[in-house]
């Protein structure tokens, strides 16, 4: 539900990142905000828990630049992956143009991975939104772990749960050194003013 | 912008064109900021800033409030929901210096007003259920 004004020249879009609790959407947000600190006029804003648990959202706004004559502000968000978190979630898919499930690659976390991606389907859903329509790109996130011997599912595997029928650009990443976390946003940036430039020329 | 499109603001589930901005920037500025509220926002539900006006003395983030103050209320709707209430008409930040109210104009729209303390609470709520008349057919 981008919003285009005409009189200002403005267009506001909607990103979410969505996934499993402690899949990494918070880390992803935070090396954005970290990364271009200079471009980033406002603070990041994080409803959280003490313990660090996404309550309600995390949310930056990013403002591309022009586009097409027009002012460009994407506004990220994340929802809280836990499960018993789901009303809150819903409410932070309203209005959403693109979306970025970070998945994680921990072998042990493959189910949740799943369960989280139908929970993201049934959610759009009622939105009367498909999952197979919104602009979405998949992040396989925490490969680094590789290397301190924490058994990872293979792109593979991950490719096979999550995305046989999407077939969605998708990237391995690291949020925590931030390796392919800001090519995911610029893909997921694409996609989303891809979907809205028949309107925009 | 294409031919269909013309004067329009689209993608929203709501339509509005540049008259109705203008129409809505003017009822912010002369029923709102005129009576003494500080700065005025109109978002949508998804928190999207429709419009807005204030009085020059206001540097706040309005983006990240926009964002927070639409997440807010679509949690106290759905709380009023959980407990059998239609709506909870009222919702009313009171601060030191400054105060935040909210009110629903329409399915689409919120309506934001940052007020210092020179302002009653009666005169607000009648200044801005003015000024809610005067927007709320837009959609
Ligand atoms: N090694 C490693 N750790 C990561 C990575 N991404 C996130 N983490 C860690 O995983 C934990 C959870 O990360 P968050 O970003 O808070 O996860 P989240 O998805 O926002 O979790 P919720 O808010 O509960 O939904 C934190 O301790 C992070 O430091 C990564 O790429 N590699
Ligand atoms: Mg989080």
């Amino acid at each position: 539900m981008a919003f285009v004004n005409m009189r200002t020249k403005e267009v506001q879009a909607k990103v979410v990142y969505y996934g499993p609790g402690r899949g990494g959407k918070t880390t992803n947000l935070e090396y954005i905000y970290k990364k271009f600190r200079d471009r980033i006029k406002s603070d990041m804003v994080s409803i959280k828990t003490h313990g660090d648990r996404t309550l309600f959202f995390d949310f930056l706004p990013f403002d591309i630049g022009k586009i097409m004559g027009y002012d460009v502000k994407i506004q990220l968000y994340t929802v809280p992956g836990q499960v018993k978190y789901d009303a809150t979630r819903r409410l932070v898919l309203k209005g959403v143009d693109g979306m970025v499930f970070v998945a994680d690659s921990q072998e042990e976390q493959r189910k949740k991975n799943i369960l989280s991606l139908k929970n993201l389907q049934e959610n759009l859903a009622t939105y009367k939104k498909s999952i197979f329509k919104i602009p979405l790109v998949l992040q396989y996130n925490k490969r680094d772990l590789e290397a301190q011997g924490i058994p990872l599912l293979s792109l593979e595997t991950m490719e096979k749960d999550l995305n046989s029928q999407l077939k969605v650009p998708f990237f391995p990443a690291s949020a925590a050194t931030g390796d392919n976390v800001v090519a995911t946003m610029k893909k997921i940036i694409s996609l989303t003013m891809t979907s809205l430039q028949s309107v925009l020329k | 912008m294409g031919s269909n499109y013309d004067d329009h603001v689209v993608f929203t589930d709501y339509t509005l064109n540049q008259e109705e901005l203008d129409h809505i920037e003017n009822v912010l500025r002369e029923y709102l900021v005129k009576s003494g509220i500080r700065s005025v926002l109109l978002i949508d539900m998804a928190g999207n800033i429709v419009a807005k006006c204030d009085d020059g003395t206001c540097e706040h983030d309005l983006y990240s409030l926009a964002a927070l103050a639409s997440a807010n209320f679509a949690a106290v709707d759905t709380m009023a929901k959980i407990v059998g209430e239609n709506e909870f008409s009222l919702l009313f930040h009171k601060g030191e210096k400054e105060s935040i109210h909210f009110s629903r104009v329409n399915n689409e729209f919120l309506l934001i007003s940052i007020v210092g303390k020179e302002l009653s609470l009666g005169l607000l709520r009648l200044k801005i259920g003015e000024a809610v008349e005067k927007i709320k057919h837009l959609r």
